[in-house]
C-alpha cells in the first residue's frame, strides 16, 4: 500500500533577529539575512503543537481523530523525564487511546521518527520542533534559527489522499564526532570543519544512491532536492557534487536559520507547499550518518490549500533587538520586575482542568450561550482553540510580573459566543487596537519550580495569514 | 423573601481608627491594639464589656485567634472574615445582624491589614493553588479598561477624561492634605497628577489607592441602648452587601463603564433605608477609589450623577469638599490610603467624625448638620467580578 505524507505545516515564531545587529554588541559574529526566534513563552512543545494545529488544520474538525501516533522530537524538550509529547497532545486534544511518545536528544532523531512512521502503520503525526542557541557572537548563533515543523505520515485514502508517497528511502550511519552538546548545555562543540565536510559528503552520496536505487529512479528524474544537515559547509559541497543546479531547494538559511531536529521537515513542507504533481521530491539529511527520503508529489498538491505557507511566514515577523535576543534566550540576565515570582501550578488542578488549560474547551448554558472558562453548571463542552475573536477592550500592564514586561491584555470576543480577557503575544503594543482580530496560540505563561504553566494566549491574526 | 434590613435597629456606640500609613515600627498585634483601644475608649467600655468580635484581615492571618491573643481575650467568640477589600466592611455586618438579633449586647467589627510587610510595593494576592490558568493582571490594569471604555461610550475626549481622573485624584489629595491620620498628606495638583507616566493603560500611580498598614475598629449595640455609652450615636440604616458572580468578565455583553453589583447593592441600601434621592439626602459619601476611574463610575452606579454626566460633575466641583455632595472628605483610599481589612471600617470612621460634627475644622463639611445621613462604600474584585457592601448610617 502506498505510504507518504498526508499533511504537512511548518511553524516559524513570529520574530526575526537581523544578524547585523550582533556584531555591534558581541564584538563579531552576525552576517546577512535574518535568523527566526522563538519569544519568551515559547519552548519547543509549544512550538510543536503550533505546527501540529496547522498540519491538521485542513482536516476539518474531526482532523485529530485520525492520528494513531503522535512522535515529539527535540535536541531542546522543556522537561527530561516526563514525556513532552503529552502535552502536545492535549492541546491538540488527540484520543487518549493516541500514544505520545518524545524522541528527543539529537537532531537526527527527528529524522529518525519520520522513517519509523514511514516504515510503519496507522497515521502517525511526527513532529519536530527545535530552539536553537549558541553563544553570543558565534557562527552557530546567528546560523541557527528556531521553528517547528508537523507531518502526518500514513497511507493514502481515497477520502484523504497522500501529498506525496514515499518512492524511496536510503540511510548510511557512521559513528563520527562533528557536532556535539553536553545536555543543558546552551551552545554545541564542533569539531574542525574540514573533518565533517569530508566524511559527510560521501555519507550523502551512499545515502543518496541507496534512495535512488530502492525507487527505480537516476538522478535525473529527482525535480527538487533538499539537503539540509547538522553541518552547512557539507551540504553545500553535497549539493554541488551532486550538479543540482537548479533543483536544489532554498534551505531557508538567509531568512529562518537551520531549525537543527525541525529543519528536514520544514524543507519537506516548504517544497511540497511549492511543487506540482507527478514531480519527484527528496529529503536529504546529513546527521550522524546520512538520510535520504524520495517522494512522488501526488495531483492531491493541486487542490491542497495550507493554512499558513512557510513561504508566507518567512515574509512575516516583526525585528526583535539583540538585546531582547539575549534576555529571552536567558543569555542576558537583567533584574527582574520587583513583583512576587509566580507561584507553581498544582499538578491536581491542572489535571483536572486539562481539557482547558490545554485544549481550550471552554462550555456552553442550555440556551447555547459559550463561556470561557467551562462554568461547573454547564453540560455541554465547546472546544475554542480554533475560534477567533475580536478585542472588546484592552489594557497595557507594566505593574504585572512577566518574563517580559509589559503584559498586553485584552478581552476578546470570540466568534460563535464566549469572552476571554487573555494576554496577548507576538505584539508591539503600538500594533493593538479595539476591533482588531486575534486567533488562539499554545503558550508557556511563565516556569516556576522547574513547572511550565501552558495555556493560551492570543495573537493577532497575520495580514493575509489564512482563516 | 426579602432584604429587610436593620433600619435604626443597631447603633455604632464607640469607634477607633490608626493612621494609615507605613507601619514599620508597628505590627499587626500593635495595629488592633491601637484602634480597638481607642474605640473602647470612644465608647466608654473594656474588652470583657464587649460580648462578641468579629475581626476582617484579608490576609493578616487566620482565625479569631488573630485578635484573641493579642487583646488576650477571656472565654470570647471572635470570628475572622474576609471579603476582599470589603472585608472591614463585612466585620460591621456581622456584629451589627449579631446585636440585632439579640444574641450578644455589645459587639466590635475591627479590620485591620499589614501590607508593608510583603517586601513588595503594591498588594500581593494570596497564593491558592490552581492550575495556572488564571488572569495574572493587576488591579489597576484590570480598572484602566473602565477609562477608555467610558471615554467611547458617553463621547468624552480621551484627553478630557484624563483631566476628570486626575481631578478625582486631586481631590481627594486635597481632602487627605486636612487629616492627619491619612498616609498621604500632599495636595497634589490635576497638573502634576497629568504629567506622571502611566503604570497600567493609562493610569499613573497617581491613580491608584496608597498602600498602608492600618487598623480601624467600631463598637455596636442595640440602638434602644445607644444612649448608655454615648450621647450622640451613629444609626445604622442600611447595610447591603452583593457578590458578584464574575459573569462581567466572560459576557460580552459587558462594557467596563458600570459596575452592576454596585448599583444593584445601591438599590438595596437605598431600599433599606428609605432614600429616594441620595445625591439630595446625603450628606457626605465615602466610596471605594481604589482607582480613579472607580470613583468616576461609582458616582453613576450609587445613582449620586445621571448615566455618562459624573464627569461633568466632577469637572464642576460637586463631589469636592465644599460641593453639594462631598465625597471621601477624608481623602479616600487614594489619600487615606488601603489596608485591605481596615478600609472599610475607615471609611465609616469618616462618617462617624463628621455627621457627630467632630471632623477637624479644616475638613468640615457644610451639609451637616443640615443632612444627617451618610453612606459608606466598599468594594473587592474588579470590573466585572466583585464584591459590592454599601452602609447609611445616620445621627
Amino acid at each position: 500500500m502506498a505510504r507518504g505524507i498526508l499533511a504537512a505545516a511548518g511553524y516559524l515564531p513570529h520574530r526575526r533577529l537581523d544578524r547585523a545587529t550582533i556584531a555591534a554588541v558581541a564584538g563579531g559574529g552576525g552576517g546577512t539575512g535574518t535568523r527566526t526566534v522563538a519569544a519568551y513563552d515559547e519552548d519547543t512543545t509549544t512550538m510543536g503543537v503550533e505546527a501540529a494545529r496547522l498540519a491538521l488544520a485542513g482536516l476539518g474538525p474531526t482532523g485529530a481523530e485520525r492520528v494513531d501516533g503522535l512522535w515529539l522530537s527535540t535536541v531542546a524538550p522543556a522537561y527530561a523525564d516526563k514525556t513532552n509529547a503529552t502535552a502536545v497532545h492535549a492541546a491538540l486534544r488527540l484520543p487518549r487511546g493516541t500514544p505520545a511518545f518524545d524522541a528527543n536528544g539529537s537532531v537526527r532523531s527527528a529524522l529518525g521518527a519520520l522513517r519509523a512512521a514511514l516504515d510503519g502503520a496507522g497515521t502517525q503525526l511526527v513532529v519536530a520542533a527545535d530552539l536553537r542557541t549558541g553563544l553570543a557572537g558565534g557562527s552557530d548563533e546567528s546560523q541557527f534559527g528556531d521553528g517547528a515543523a508537523a507531518l502526518l505520515v500514513g497511507d493514502g485514502a481515497a477520502e484523504a489522499p497522500l501529498l506525496a508517497e514515499l518512492v524511496g528511502a536510503g540511510s548510511v550511519t557512521e559513528e563520527l564526532l562533528d557536532r556535539w552538546r553536553a545536555p543543558g548545555d546552551v551552545r554545541s562543540r564542533t569539531w574542525e570543519e574540514r573533518f565533517g565536510e569530508t566524511r559527510y559528503v560521501p555519507l550523502g552520496v551512499e545515502a543518496w544512491e541507496a534512495a535512488l536505487k530502492q525507487a527505480g529512479l537516476v538522478a535525473d528524474q529527482v525535480d527538487r532536492v533538499v539537503i539540509t544537515g547538522t553541518h552547512a559547509r557539507a551540504a553545500r559541497a553535497l549539493a554541488r557534487q551532486l550538479r543540482l543546479g537548479e533543483r536544489l531547494v532554498d534551505d531557508l538559511a538567509a531568512t529562518v536559520g537551520n531549525t537543527g531536529a525541525a529543519h528536514p521537515a520544514l524543507l519537506l513542507t516548504s517544497t511540497l507547499e511549492s511543487s506540482a504533481p507527478g514531480q519527484v521530491v527528496a529529503l536529504v539529511a546529513l546527521a550522524d550518518g546520512a538520510d535520504a527520503l524520495l517522494f512522488r508529489v501526488t495531483d492531491a498538491v493541486a487542490t491542497w490549500s495550507p493554512r499558513r505557507p512557510i513561504a508566507a511566514q518567512v515574509r512575516g515577523g516583526a525585528p526583535i533587538p539583540y538585546g531582547t535576543y539575549l534576555r529571552w534566550r536567558g543569555l542576558l540576565p537583567v533584574e527582574p520586575p520587583r513583583r512576587p515570582e509566580p507561584a507553581r501550578p498544582s499538578a491536581a488542578a491542572a489535571s483536572r482542568s486539562a481539557d482547558w488549560k490545554f485544549g481550550f474547551v471552554g462550555s456552553a448554558d442550555e440556551g447555547g450561550e459559550v463561556h470561557l472558562p467551562p462554568q461547573p453548571l454547564d453540560q455541554t463542552p465547546v472546544p475554542m482553540a480554533d475560534a477567533s475573536g475580536t478585542i472588546a477592550t484592552f489594557t497595557v500592564d507594566r505593574l504585572a510580573h512577566s518574563p517580559s514586561p509589559p503584559v498586553v491584555f485584552a478581552v476578546v470576543d470570540f466568534g460563535g459566543g464566549g469572552r476571554l480577557p487573555v494576554e496577548l503575544t507576538d505584539v508591539d503594543v503600538e500594533e493593538v487596537r479595539i476591533g482588531a482580530r486575534v486567533e488562539l496560540t499554545f503558550r508557556r505563561l511563565f516556569t516556576a519550580d522547574g513547572i511550565h504553566n501552558y495555556f493560551w494566549k492570543a495573537r493577532l491574526v497575520p495580514a493575509g495569514g489564512g482563516g | 423573601m426579602a432584604s429587610h434590613g436593620i433600619r435604626d435597629r443597631v447603633a455604632i456606640v464607640g469607634m477607633g481608627c490608626t493612621r494609615f500609613a507605613e507601619h514599620w515600627d508597628k505590627g499587626l498585634d500593635d495595629l488592633l491594639l491601637d484602634a480597638t483601644g481607642e474605640a473602647f475608649a470612644s465608647a466608654g467600655v473594656t474588652k470583657d464589656d464587649v460580648d462578641a468580635y468579629w475581626v476582617g484581615t484579608a490576609q493578616g492571618g487566620m482565625s479569631g485567634m488573630l485578635l484573641a491573643k493579642p487583646l488576650q481575650l477571656e472565654g470570647k467568640p471572635v470570628t475572622r472574615v474576609e471579603n476582599l477589600c470589603a472585608t472591614g466592611s463585612e466585620a460591621l455586618r456581622q456584629a451589627a445582624y449579631a446585636v440585632a438579633s439579640g444574641a450578644y449586647d455589645l459587639a466590635m467589627a475591627v479590620g485591620v491589614e499589614k501590607v508593608k510587610d510583603s517586601g513588595y510595593q503594591g498588594l500581593n494576592a494570596f497564593p491558592v493553588p490552581t492550575d495556572g490558568t488564571q488572569r495574572t493582571l493587576t488591579a489597576a490594569a484590570m480598572f484602566s479598561m473602565v477609562a477608555p471604555a467610558y471615554a467611547e461610550r458617553y463621547g468624552v475626549p480621551m484627553d478630557e477624561l484624563k483631566a476628570v481622573l486626575a481631578r478625582i485624584a486631586s481631590k481627594n489629595h486635597h481632602n487627605g492634605a486636612r487629616n492627619p491620620r491619612a498616609q498621604f498628606r500632599r495636595e497634589t495638583s490635576v497638573e502634576q497628577i497629568l504629567a506622571m507616566p502611566p503604570v497600567a493603560g493609562c493610569l499613573s500611580v497617581f491613580d491608584c489607592a496608597g498602600v498602608a498598614d492600618g487598623a480601624a475598629a467600631a463598637i455596636v449595640c442595640r440602638a434602644e441602648d445607644a444612649h448608655r455609652y454615648t450621647d450622640k450615636p451613629l444609626y445604622v440604616k442600611a447595610l447591603s452587601f452583593v457578590a458578584g458572580n464574575g459573569r462581567g468578565v466572560t459576557d460580552p455583553a459587558y462594557d467596563y463603564t458600570t459596575f452592576p453589583e454596585i448599583a444593584a447593592c445601591a438599590a438595596d441600601a437605598y431600599a433599606q433605608a428609605g432614600i429616594a434621592d441620595p445625591r439630595a439626602e446625603l450628606a457626605m459619601a465615602e466610596v471605594h477609589d481604589c482607582f480613579t476611574p472607580t470613583e468616576l463610575v461609582l458616582m453613576e452606579d450609587l445613582g449620586f450623577s445621571e448615566r455618562g454626566s459624573a464627569w461633568r460633575d466632577v469637572l464642576d466641583g460637586t463631589y469636592d469638599l465644599t460641593g453639594d455632595l462631598p465625597v471621601n472628605p477624608d481623602g479616600g483610599l487614594k489619600s487615606f490610603g488601603h489596608p485591605v481589612g481596615a478600609s472599610g471600617l475607615r471609611m465609616v470612621f469618616e462618617a462617624w467624625l463628621q455627621l457627630r460634627e467632630e471632623a477637624p475644622p479644616e475638613r468640615q463639611i457644610a451639609t451637616v448638620p443640615g443632612r444627617t445621613l451618610a453612606l459608606t462604600h466598599n468594594l473587592g474584585g474588579y470590573p466585572g467580578e466583585m464584591v459590592s457592601f454599601i452602609s447609611i448610617l445616620g445621627v
